[in-house]
């Protein structure tokens, strides 16, 4: 079983980002179009991360409602990325055999004749592995 | 002038119109298409983990044949153009991916980045030029107003992309403007579709696209186009004051005067 500590550090490592350098300005969260879906919103990702409660971040809700727009990458004043700390959070889940947020099952319920080959390539990627 | 053309998996199948429509205004407008013989679905997103390798492999394969050919990568879809862009970034700036790619591959030559990677929209602006495309417009687009909807994956991030402005983008509207039509800005232009969310959250994409059409069709669109086949089927699933959505490559194709020919075959 890995430690809050050693969580902490994977998502520091896969993302690539230091969360110490955020200084809270909130334009992360304004700019999500996603805010009034999440439940841990994205200026507060980067404080899970520091505190080490990595259990939380992982269990919320925010982890599958991020769209990887960008909008808070490309506005963050300080090149924090929570939308990288929020992938990072969301491969410890699938990374780990037999988590997934999507099961192939669930595919012919979620599909229409239009549905895009698109849609399911990019959802398989972010929920599964 | 003959670039390598990456179409990516939607464009054979339900984007099908996307494709068409830009292999026959590419060759009225005097370049050629050439498809990547064995190209690979490019995972649709950008994998965004550090240390991801393998995710990333099928991009490198794409850039590596047009290195070999000695041809710039174009690509049409916002997704493929957006993950290949930015895996060429990786391979160009980031020694561990670049070295644990190329141990992987074996090619004869290791690639590092040496592609250039334009998407169709940036070869009519910077190789054709706008002004050389109104003068072969022959079916002007007189009396339309168009609202690009951009998007995420085109504009940002901005630095890595490097296609327009990522606040406040010009291209699809000077495009508009070269094809004899009325562009119209408006402000959820780059502004998410929902992406990939619609499988599983309908609603939140919903309610994204509602706000797009809505502010769209509030400053005077009749129409939108896109470079993207999910936000094309996005906007159309949840078009809530039927506002039609369009493949910017048709109405090119249309201002070419090229559109029957299509439809006759």
């Amino acid at each position: 079983m890995k430690t809050e500590k050693n969580r902490a550090e994977m998502i520091k490592e896969i993302s690539g980002v230091n969360p110490l350098k955020c200084m809270k300005c909130g334009k992360c969260s304004a700019s999500c179009p996603s805010y009034n879906e999440m439940d841990i919103k994205p200026h507060q990702f980067v404080s899970y991360v520091i505190n080490e409660d990595i259990e939380s971040l992982v269990n919320s809700k925010s982890l599958w409602k991020c769209l990887s727009c960008f909008a808070c990458v490309e506005r963050c004043p300080r090149d924090v990325k929570p939308g990288k700390l929020i992938d990072a959070a969301r491969q410890i889940v699938v990374r780990e055999r037999g988590n997934t947020y999507l099961d192939p099952d669930e595919i012919p319920e979620l599909i229409d004749p239009d549905t895009p080959q698109q849609l399911l390539v990019s959802a398989f990627r972010r929920y599964r592995r | 002038m003959k670039y390598s053309y990456y179409p990516g998996c939607t464009l054979k199948n339900k984007a099908q119109d996307l494709d068409h429509y830009a292999r026959i205004s590419a060759e009225a407008l005097g370049f050629e298409l050439e498809e990547i013989s064995e190209w690979q679905c490019c995972g649709g997103v950008y994998p965004l983990g550090t240390d991801e390798i393998a995710t990333k492999l099928s991009s490198v394969r794409a850039l590596n044949d047009a290195k070999e050919k000695g041809q710039d990568l174009v690509t049409l879809c916002s997704a493929c153009h957006h993950v290949i862009k930015r895996v060429n970034d990786d391979m160009k700036n980031v020694d561990d991916i670049r070295t644990r790619a190329n141990n992987y591959m074996a090619l004869d030559e290791p690639y590092a980045g040496e592609t250039k990677v334009l998407h169709y929209l940036e070869v009519l602006r910077d190789v054709i030029g706008f002004d050389e495309l109104k003068k072969k417009v022959t079916n002007p687009l007189k009396g339309k107003k168009i609202g690009a909807y951009y998007g995420c994956l085109l504009l940002r991030p901005g630095k890595l992309m490097a296609f327009d402005d990522p606040e406040n983008p010009k291209i699809m509207e000077d495009f508009i403007r070269a094809l004899g039509a009325e562009p119209v800005i408006y402000p959820y232009r780059n502004e998410c579709c929902g992406g990939y969310i619609s499988l599983k959250e309908e609603d939140m994409s919903k309610e994204m696209c509602r706000k797009i059409e809505k502010s769209a069709s509030g400053f005077g669109a009749d129409m939108l186009i896109t470079a993207c086949p999910l936000c094309m089927y996005n906007l159309n699933k949840n078009n809530g004051d039927n506002l039609p959505v369009y493949y910017f490559t048709e109405l090119l194709a249309e201002a070419l005067g090229l559109k029957e020919e299509v439809e006759e075959q």
